[in-house]
């Protein structure tokens, strides 16, 4: 079990993360795709932290968490923002850039 | 310590982290399949929760144990509970529909996705990855030493401008998340007006407590021994009748056939409207039943005598 293991673990689950975001049409499961993209770069991050024995890929996989729960605040807020306009969480209702 | 012995350890650590490896990639992708196929959004954040915690124990097999922990309290404690929270919200019994809106999106979505994963492995496979370097100083016992050094020297401008971004993100929430309140709040007078000229000026009928089981889903009974179907919430009937046999239907009797309340299929974002009128319409049919039967005959022997009598019967 090298770090390239790991490596092609990350590249599968980032690659499903895209399919959900690409098909999904409910933004909260659309949100949840983007989540498990983050958390698969992540774990590309460790294991690149891992094949070079230092930390600073450990540091940028911090950093990441920081982001991740910044943008899923953010998100989720102007999800209920347009669920109370729209009365839906699709992400083909909200067709208007209006408020 | 011979060098043997420093051989078979190695191996012995490899083979244990080859395992947990191979069973939590095997997990892991499984839920997120299992996420983008799930129809209800409430089963996608559960399957994400597994694909988090599966990768919180492969960052501890990495050597990577704080974030190990980061990976448990702040994704799945902190950041897939807030996705419950609006889950909750906007509607827990909602599905996707399985409908295309856009034709040939998912045709094209899965030739996207395949030609990513050709891109993705091309570009891993040509990148010559080695095998791990011997572990650094910051492995092991000293791996919070070793990452809050990098923190707080190396990092420290990145992790200023974090709490920057942290506080933005919070002020940003609360902003977009507030709600401007279009109409006058009503007052306490207005509110006890209201009550008494509506269909129901007493509190609606707690769930359950007259009847024989003391369950939320559960209708409370009558004097006369009727179901009351005020007395269970709209959206724990329509989650009952959806689940067929998950819940026990309470048994009615012949006479005083009462509907539960249904909602309109979206959860919880019926209208009140809806709600208000058909709880007016059903608590005038079950108060007429009720006062019906008190006057043939059980009046005064209140909810216990009526429990009783039942359990005779």
């Amino acid at each position: 079990m090298t770090p390239s293991h790991f490596v092609a673990l990350a590249v599968i689950l980032f690659v499903i993360g895209a399919v959900g975001v690409l098909v999904r049409r409910n933004a909260m499961v659309i949100f949840m795709c983007v989540e498990l993209m983050l958390n698969a770069v992540n774990l590309a991050f460790v294991a690149f932290a891992r094949q070079h024995g230092n930390l600073d890929g450990q540091v940028i996989a911090f950093f990441v968490m920081v982001v991740a729960a910044a943008e899923v605040v953010v998100g989720l807020a102007i999800l209920m923002a347009i669920f109370r306009a729209r009365r839906s969480a699709s992400v083909d209702e909200a067709n208007l850039l209006k408020y | 310590m011979t060098a043997g012995h420093l051989l078979a350890a190695g191996q012995a650590e490899s083979t244990g982290a080859s395992v947990a490896f191979w069973i939590l990639a095997v997990i892991s992708v499984l839920a997120a399949l299992g996420m983008i196929l799930a129809r209800r959004a409430v089963h996608c954040a559960v399957l994400l929760a597994v694909v988090m915690l599966s990768l919180a124990i492969l960052y501890a097999v990495a050597g990577a144990p704080f974030l190990a922990f980061v990976q448990i309290i702040v994704y799945t404690g902190a950041v897939l509970m807030l996705f419950l929270f609006v889950l909750m919200i906007v509607g827990v019994s909602t599905k996707d529909s399985l409908r295309e809106t856009i034709p040939g999106q998912r045709l094209a979505a899965g030739v996207a996705a395949i030609a990513l994963l050709v891109l993705l492995s091309l570009v891993i496979g040509h990148a010559a990855i080695g095998p791990a370097a011997p572990a650094g100083p910051g492995y092991g016992v000293s791996n919070v030493r070793g990452l809050a050094t990098l923190i707080f020297t190396k990092y420290v401008f990145p992790f200023e401008v974090t709490a920057a971004l942290l506080i933005t993100a919070a002020l940003g929430a609360m902003v977009l998340a507030h709600r401007e309140r279009t109409t006058p709040k009503p007052t306490q007078q207005e509110l006890s007006r209201e009550r008494i000229a509506g269909a129901h000026p007493s509190p609606l009928p707690g769930p359950g407590v007259y009847a024989r089981h003391n369950a939320v889903d559960f209708p409370a009974l009558l004097p006369d021994g009727s179901p009351s179907a005020l007395s269970v919430s709209p959206i724990i009937a329509q989650r009952a009748s959806e689940s067929e046999g998950g819940l026990p239907a309470p048994p009615l009797p012949p006479g005083s056939a009462v509907p539960l309340p249904r909602g309109n299929g979206e959860g919880a974002a019926t209208d009140d409207d809806a709600e208000r009128e058909s709880a007016g319409t059903a608590s005038a049919s079950t108060g007429s039943a009720s006062t019906g039967s008190a006057s043939t005959g059980s009046a005064g022997t209140g909810p216990a005598g009526t429990e009783q009598g039942e359990a005779r019967s």
